[in-house]
């Protein structure tokens, strides 16, 4: 491949192309957009940290430091909203799936570029009404909207909270259906199914869900609020109707939605852990399949979060063992990724740091949800702090650092600038640390008996909860650090190479940034996903002109 | 509308891409008219009686006329893709007329048959007027169908709206070569909003009712 010229790049880089304000809000460029929602994403983070923070610290003393009780209840509930549907949900799909999914496929575009835009609009409009209600007097029913506390006892503004997470899910619908039909429609010739980066694997597999659960999603929360309004019971008991019947609903979308908010980590771990060993992924088809069997089997769990709700108990062992069942794709992951590491030469920066981190955090989140799996255990940890460490090693543990980890590895090629390598290593360690501290201790305290979403405690839980906020400030740290570098590195950072960490994958191979247009040549696949020893030694390679299939 | 090709190869691939994005898309739609329809599959079992005592209020003359009205209309919408892929553009119009006025009819009849129904206190209220043992069941029978029907009553109206889109489009392209893309992805989502009634219709008017 010839180089590109230094001057030409700056010319014809999406990024610098053409400025103004209105180009930026009306493009459908794939890259641009993915920018679009990142600055999104990156204000709800921030919103929902804030959240968080002032639950940390409330939470210093048993009988709370800070806020009423009720503002405790809107507190939660709008750290979870925000942090569930307007960042977590969308995160990785959105930001790297977006800048990445028609790079990896070495086409021009999304397959839909109109639709993809219109899904950020959906989203800020969405982002928009759920602000509106939560400062305009908030909620406090959780993130779960259970009935009636949601329908008949909530004092506060149910409506446009629903109504926005109603527009995200069409936001997501569109982003899922934009991805699938990309990937079977615009692969480069030669890019067979299994030859594509596990990347998109997964985000093929969290589209699925995407475009299948989200659906569940909008008709419930339409039911939800049609009872709401108009005062008929659909879900209300003292009308006729069956409350479990909304938790059934409700958790038909958002069990899937966990693996909506797990699976593109391990598609961007798979990546960075085979570049950084600078090995191909050890058993390349295992991995791909337990993306998809993971969206699959993540389809027919919902019933354990309903163990103590009432349902019925043969339905709750059925529910149980399929629950089982999801660790053995998840561990399939995990095993593969220490496969790959085995024997590779590796390299430990920053996004390897990360994708190490997650690794970590997430076997401890898989294994305690084995416990809340089990009908036995369940009984006694659900509804306690167990349960809120264990989803939160899934999604921040794992979600969080596998989101750093891909922005640390792909900023080179989004911004064609480096970050600063050694304050990368910190904010990874500090994440680490951090998140430990700040949850570790809430499986002791669910384990002992401290029930969540209660405002104050009893004394005697006092030390794990100082350490848990404790852990929270440094968490902080950890989120403020590469907010101020990355800021720093996006105007005076080195410039990147076109492909800094000797990676494979079609990305690497354009200029960093990429061209408006992505690629100057149409690309020809002619090789395995990470084929290094094809990337290694281009000349001794005589199959890369042999005729492909 | 710019006609430059951007991530697709050929004008035969861009179709194809645009014809899976639709089916995909009903995909997604099936999914949301099946939460609904478990309200349905639920209710219908735990409160049997109460149920199906709502569905012996409805009007089965106008459901009847109606079922009938909405898959003519799918049946000459169908015709109005033959003579599109023909290149014949009067006859993709008069058929996407004919289709759009198939839907209004069935739309006003609908809100007819909501008005009398409202007129006699059949919407779930304090006020409801089927008494007894079994008015929670009717209740709720009545929930389901108000929403069913304004959600379906929805999508009949993004569908005609739809249509009228490409009859315009077809009218003002007469003379250039008839694109028979558009006129097939609406049918499509109208053959869809069809079969969602050819499943609302027995549940609403038939199942319970003898």
């Amino acid at each position: 491949m010839a180089p590109t010229p230094g001057l030409q790049i700056m010319q014809r880089s999406y990024l610098w192309q053409d400025g103004t304000v209105r180009s930026w809000l009306l493009t459908t460029d794939h890259k641009r957009i993915a920018l679009l929602y990142m600055a999104s994403i990156t204000a709800f983070f921030v919103l929902g940290s804030f959240g968080a923070a002032l639950i940390r610290l409330h939470l210093i003393s048993p009988t709370g430091a800070i806020l009423s009780d009720e503002t405790y209840s809107r507190m939660f509930t709008m750290h979870g909203i925000v942090m569930v549907w307007l960042f977590l949900v969308p995160s990785i799909p959105v930001t790297l799936g977006n800048f990445l999914v028609p790079l990896m496929l070495g086409a021009k575009d999304l397959a839909f570029p109109r639709l993809n835009l219109i899904s950020w609009y959906l989203f800020i409009m969405a982002g928009a009404l759920v602000v509106y209600g939560l400062f305009r007097g908030g909620l406090e029913t959780g993130w779960t909207f259970y009935t009636p506390l949601s329908t008949d006892y909530t004092q506060g503004r149910v409506l446009p909270v629903v109504a926005g997470v109603f527009l995200s899910g069409f936001s997501s619908i569109a982003t899922g259906v934009n991805f699938i039909i990309s990937i079977h429609q615009l692969r480069a010739p030669g890019l067979t199914w299994y030859r594509l980066p596990l990347m998109l694997w997964a985000l093929y597999a969290t589209s699925v869900i995407f475009v299948l659960a989200t659906p569940v999603l909008s008709i419930t929360l339409l039911l939800l609020a049609f009872e709401h309004f108009f005062h008929v019971g659909v879900f209300d008991p003292a009308l006729g109707g069956d409350p479990l019947l909304f938790q059934h609903l409700f958790w038909f979308y958002s069990h899937p939605a966990v693996y909506i908010m797990i699976l593109p980590g391990m598609g961007v771990v798979s990546e960075v852990v085979s570049t950084f060993c600078h090995k191909p992924v050890f058993g390349y088809r295992f991995v791909a399949w337990s993306s998809i069997s993971i969206a699959a089997i993540g389809f027919l769990v919902w019933g354990h979060h309903m163990f103590v709700a009432g349902t019925s108990l043969y339905a709750a062992v059925v529910f149980s063992m399929l629950s089982f069942l999801v660790s053995v794709p998840s561990a399939i992951k995990v095993f593969n990724w220490l496969g790959t590491m085995h024997g590779g030469a590796i390299r430990l920066d920053a996004p390897m740091l990360y994708a190490m981190g997650f690794i970590g955090l997430f076997t401890v989140g898989g294994l305690t949800g084995l416990f809340l799996a089990s009908l036995a255990s369940d009984v006694h940890l659900t509804q306690t702090y167990f349960v809120v460490a264990h989803f939160h090693y899934i999604m921040v543990g794992g979600m969080v650092s596998a989101y750093f980890a891909g922005l640390h590895y792909w900023w080179p090629k989004i911004t064609g600038r480096m970050y600063p390598e050694m304050w990368g290593r910190t904010a990874a360690a500090l994440l680490f640390f951090g998140f430990n501290l700040t949850f570790f201790p809430q499986f002791i305290l669910g384990y002992e008996g401290m029930p969540r979403r209660y405002a104050t405690y009893p004394a005697q839980f006092q030390v794990l909860n100082v350490l848990s906020s404790a852990g929270a400030s440094i968490l902080a740290l950890a989120y403020i650090l590469p907010l101020i570098y990355f800021t720093w590195a996006l105007f005076r950072g080195a410039r990147a190479t076109d492909n800094p960490w000797q990676a494979t994958g079609l990305e690497w191979r354009i200029s960093s940034p990429p061209p408006v247009e992505n690629f100057i040549t149409p690309p020809v696949v002619t090789h395995e996903a990470y084929d290094y020893a094809a990337l290694d030694h281009p000349d001794a390679a005589p199959r890369a002109e042999a005729p492909h299939v | 509308m710019s006609e430059h090709l951007a991530p697709y190869d050929s004008p035969q691939h861009r179709d194809e891409t645009a014809i899976a994005g639709m089916w995909l898309f009903l995909a997604s739609e099936i999914l949301l008219f099946g939460g609904l329809f478990l309200i349905f599959v639920v209710y219908s079992h735990t409160r049997a009686a109460g149920w199906a005592l709502g569905v012996r209020h409805t009007s089965l003359t106008i459901g009847g006329i109606n079922t009938a009205l909405l898959l003519t209309s799918s049946m000459v919408y169908t015709l109005g893709v033959e003579a599109a892929r023909n290149e014949n553009a009067r006859g993709t119009i008069l058929a996407g007329l004919g289709a759009a006025g198939l839907g209004v009819t069935f739309l006003c009849l609908k809100g007819w048959e909501w008005h009398t129904e409202l007129d006699e206190h059949l919407f779930p209220g304090p006020g409801f007027a089927l008494g007894g043992l079994q008015a929670g069941g009717a209740q709720l029978f009545y929930s389901f169908y108000f929403l069913s029907t304004a959600l379906h009553g929805l999508h009949m109206l993004v569908g005609i709206g739809l249509i009228a889109w490409v009859c315009l489009r077809v009218y003002r392209g007469r003379g250039a070569s008839l694109r028979v893309l558009p006129v097939e992805v609406v049918g499509l989502y109208w053959s869809f909003v069809d079969l969602v009634w050819v499943l609302l219709f027995p549940v609403l008017y038939l199942i319970g009712r003898v």
